[in-house]
């Protein structure tokens, strides 16, 4: 039964209230894609559930009658994951927007699936407190999304990832029961660690509804630095050996050359456009430490051949640097209407040498590239600037994407290291993880959804 | 301009890749948390009209007049949509599908846009009539008896709303042309319309601020309306007709600069190319008019304004951008430069001060709940700040939030930047005049 069934609308109206359900096409219509390029999908309907007993509820009426279900937070999603597919129901959590109590003494927040990424870390702010996951879309995404993406941010060298952060769960499952995993204990060994399962698990496994996370005292210090380099080769090269030399750096995020002219184009905030690639480096912690590991940065950078070391005048500065980076991929969207961005990971050690492959790949493919990343984590996002009208060039871009797979899992990369598999990379999976593993997370995925309804036909068929 | 979302350079329409980055910045989207109502959304109905994905329906036509045209999601969208231009082109096709619904906005457009914003002389009649019910009390009088009671539903709802109309028009305070001590620069000075009828003194002393930085100010007694109404609520045709007046009344190879002193008009006259592009006698004139645009706070810091050496006593100021001067003309550092060029003056931060107010054009008029809305939200933050003057250069926000302060019983005091700037070199002068 697909979802604009009007006995189902009608039954959903009743749960939740009219004004939470939409089903005109110009209510649906803008539901039907989230952030990633040239993919949507028709809509059934809309629910917006303001309570985790109204998404029990609405789960219940969707299994009884068989209605497929795509959660959706703020739609930002990278690789297709709330796209809906034909006749489903949408969920969307951003209703459920709050951030229930931080809980100081003990380090934790509690927040509603749909509380915006920023939101939480502002909130742990006011207690001098910090929600490191800062993923470029903080300011739209949703905890809900961050956790079913398990996405990583510009912190993630030092800090980590969504994961680390997640201490417990609750979690709508696909016949309307409500579960909870984890605690507020640091430690906990009690059974499987089901949160876990759910992290990363692209709304294919259940609804998140409610988060319990961890927060950090926030570092009293920190230093932001730019470094720009003429070949792009010299920028990894320096992150390698920040890296090598111990130091454990907050951020290194790298742009080229065409990224960094889009991003001046939209932040004017002076990044020199003439550079091949530029390095946006962050140290915090102690004032003493930052001092100490900031000189050393900025040693490693020019001995690797950096023009220029810019430290950042202050905080305003720096808050101006880290904007303009997480606007990098929007901003390259200036250049041709369809932008298709790769998430390709290495082990940092083998950065300049993909880095290289892929500019290598650009010119044989007769392709445009700009590239950036979160370089420390060893993940890049070559972002092929194309159109989708143009099939000839559609047919390169996907020649090119096979290539740069190839090629990644060659050096025993990954083929997404934070965006998730959704539509996007599900041609490539069984190739990375093996038949076995494949299989592996397909029975499991059967026997938790045995009738398929949860964001179906995401990460496998 | 195109008339029609499919005629639009589908660049334009493909341009916006839907990152979500825009939707934080959108008052309808955080009022509701509906996509049709982030840009996001909209641009995506507009973009399955072109595709023939979606027919003109009454609600795609009501989702185009809920959006406040602030341009706030211009400023976010790393991705250089052109907001504006798509919004303008959507309302355009649906005033002429005539899928306006309301007989009550189909009225207003009527009165408004066709009639008295076309003809400055009718506007000015009309604003006389306006001035007249006001000073002879016969506004209080109504009110007192319950007379405003036989208005429409519409009318009585604005007729509190109504600004008070100024005593006396522009083109009675200013001269036509009037010279410096030192002539360096020739300007025009544009008088607008709201600004003309309620704040003609703003423009005397936006005259009096040139004046003081050494130019010989040109200002015609009377002016046609730019046509930002017209443009923004679908009109092109009217909008490209007044557009051609104003370049044929101030022929721009005739002035250094053509200076606006309200946001709103401002970035509406800084597109006059887009709009007359396929008009070939206009279209290099206009280009040429678009370049010599400039709001006169813009103008005054490129220039270096010359810092007046007397203050305003101790004054504590906070500053409300108006969203087209700050979204649509990214002028948002130079209006409060300004302000601190006065002694004394202290400028304290408004939170959400580029949020918009709710006046947004007649936005007011027709979707008067989300206004309202708006409206309270602004007043709380300005009342937030302690501060005692309220500085903004726009008259629709500056009517908008004086209504707003006023019913909320505040003392706030509303002034534009222009007008604390020419307090402070008149006060310059007489201490001046007294010492020597
Ligand atoms: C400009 C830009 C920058 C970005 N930068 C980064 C970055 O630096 N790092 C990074 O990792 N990602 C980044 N992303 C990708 C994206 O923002 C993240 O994946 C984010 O976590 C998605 O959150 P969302 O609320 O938009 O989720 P959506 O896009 O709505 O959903 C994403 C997936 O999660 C599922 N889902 C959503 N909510 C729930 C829930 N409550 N329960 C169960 N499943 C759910 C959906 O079904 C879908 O599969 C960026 C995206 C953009 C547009
Ligand atoms: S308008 Fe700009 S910011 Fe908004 S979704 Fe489109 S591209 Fe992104
Ligand atoms: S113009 Fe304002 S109200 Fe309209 S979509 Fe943009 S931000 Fe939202």
């Amino acid at each position: 039964m697909g979802a604009a069934d009007p006995t189902f609308v009608d039954a959903l109206r009743a749960t939740v209230g009219a004004p939470h359900v939409l089903t005109s096409p110009e209510d649906t219509l803008p539901y039907g894609f989230d952030g990633t390029a040239a993919l949507k999908g028709p809509v059934g309907a809309v629910v917006l559930p303001g309570s985790t007993e109204e998404v029990a509820a609405v789960m219940r009426l969707a299994h009884g009658r068989g209605v497929p279900v795509v959660t959706r937070g703020s739609g930002t999603g990278l690789s297709g994951g709330s796209v809906p597919s034909p006749g489903s129901l949408v969920l969307c959590l951003v209703r459920m927007d709050q951030v229930l109590a931080v809980d100081a003494p003990n380090l934790t927040v509690r927040v509603q699936a749909g509380a915006i990424t920023a939101a939480v870390d502002a909130a742990a702010n006011e207690h001098g407190l910090f929600y490191p996951p800062d993923p470029g879309s903080m300011k739209i995404s949703t905890i809900g999304g961050n956790v079913a993406e398990n996405s990583g941010g510009l912190r993630g060298l030092k800090y980590g990832v969504t994961r680390d952060y997640v201490m417990g769960l609750e979690v709508v499952l696909p016949d309307g029961r409500v579960a909870r995993f984890g605690n507020a204990c640091v430690k906990d060994v009690a059974g499987y660690s089901m949160k876990d399962l759910f992290i990363g698990s692209e709304g294919t496994l259940g609804i998140i509804t409610e988060v319990l996370l961890r927060l950090l005292p926030r570092p009293a210090a920190r230093r932001t630095m730019l470094a720009t380099y003429a070949t792009m080769e010299e920028a990894a090269q320096t992150v390698s050996d920040i890296i090598a030399a111990r130091i454990i750096p907050c951020t290194l995020e790298f742009l080229d050359r065409t990224t960094v002219g889009c991003v001046e184009d939209y932040a004017k905030i002076g990044l020199p456009r003439d550079c091949e690639a530029l390095l946006l480096m962050e140290t915090d912690g102690h004032p003493a430490a930052v001092a100490e590991e900031a000189g050393r940065m900025a040693e490693i950078a020019r001995a690797r051949g950096a023009r220029e070391v810019r430290t950042a005048a202050d905080e305003a500065e720096a808050a101006r640097l880290a904007t303009a980076r997480r606007s990098a991929f929007s901003a390259l969207a200036r250049v041709r209407p369809t932008t298709i961005l790769e998430d390709v990971t290495v082990p940092r050690d083998r950065l300049a040498e993909m880095v290289g492959y892929i500019a290598e790949v650009a010119k044989k493919r007769r392709l445009r590239v700009g590239t950036f990343g979160h370089m420390g984590d060893g993940n890049l996002h070559p972002t092929f600037l194309t159109d989708e009208r143009d099939a000839d060039e559609m047919a390169r871009v996907h020649e090119a994407l096979e290539d740069i797979v190839t090629k990644t899992l060659a050096v025993g990369g990954t083929i997404t290291g934070e965006h998730g598999v959704g539509l996007a990379k599900k041609a490539w999976l069984r190739r990375q993880v093996g038949e076995g593993s494949h299989d592996l997370m397909r029975e499991l995925k059967r026997a938790w959804d045995p009738r398929g309804l949860l964001n179906p036909g995401k990460i496998f068929d | 301009m195109k008339a029609s979302l499919k005629s639009l350079d589908y660049s334009v329409l493909q341009q916006c890749m839907h990152c979500g980055m825009c939707l934080p910045a959108c008052p309808t989207y955080d009022a509701t948390k509906k996509e049709r109502h982030s840009p996001r959304g909209r641009i995506s109905l507009m973009r399955a009209v072109a595709d023939d994905e979606l027919k003109l329906t009454p609600a795609f036509a009501d989702e185009m007049s809920y959006c406040l045209g602030c341009l706030a999601c211009q400023t976010a969208c790393p991705a250089g949509v052109d907001y504006s231009n798509l919004l303008e082109t959507a309302r355009a096709e649906v005033a002429a599908s005539g899928l306006n619904r309301t007989v009550s906005s189909r009225f207003w457009r009527a009165v408004t846009i066709r009639g008295l914003f076309m003809n400055p002389r009718l506007l000015r009649v009309a604003g006389r009539l306006l001035r007249l019910y006001q000073r002879l009390g016969l506004q209080t009088a109504f009110r007192r008896i319950g007379l405003t009671r036989l208005l429409p539903a519409d009318l009585r709802r604005l007729e509190p709303q109504c600004p008070t109309v100024s005593p006396k028009f522009s083109h009675e305070l200013i001269r036509p042309v009037e010279l410096p001590a030192k002539k360096q620069h020739r300007v025009a000075l544009l008088t607008g319309c709201v600004q003309d009828l309620t704040f003609s003194d703003v423009n005397r002393d936006t005259a009096d601020v040139l004046l003081a930085n050494g130019c010989e100010v040109v200002t015609p007694p009377v002016q046609p309306c730019c046509g930002s109404l017209h443009a923004h609520n679908g009109e092109p045709g009217p909008a490209r007709t007044l557009a051609r007046r104003m370049i044929d009344l101030f022929p721009p190879s005739q002035f250094d600069t053509i200076i606006t002193n309200a946001g709103g008009c401002g970035n509406h006259l800084r597109h006059y190319g887009q709009l007359l592009a396929d008009d070939p006698a206009y279209a290099a004139r206009a280009k040429e008019w678009d370049a010599k645009v400039k709001d006169v706070h813009e103008w005054l810091l490129e220039k270096g304004c010359v810092a007046p050496r007397a203050g305003l006593g101790d004054l504590t100021v906070t500053y409300h951008d108006s969203c087209h001067l700050t979204h649509g003309q990214k002028v948002t550092r130079q209006p409060r430069d300004l302000l601190r060029l006065i002694p004394g003056l202290r400028l304290v931060e408004l939170p959400e001060a580029n949020w918009c107010c709710g006046s947004a054009g007649i936005y007011n008029i027709t979707q008067p709940e989300q206004s309202e809305q708006l409206l309270v939200r602004k007043v709380g933050h300005v009342i937030s700040t302690g501060a005692t003057v309220l500085a903004t250069a726009n008259p629709g926000c500056h009517l908008q939030i004086e209504r707003g302060l006023r019913q909320a019983g505040s003392p706030v005091t509303l002034l534009q930047p222009v007008t604390l700037l020419a307090r402070a070199y008149r006060k310059e002068r007489s201490a001046e005049s007294m010492t020597a």
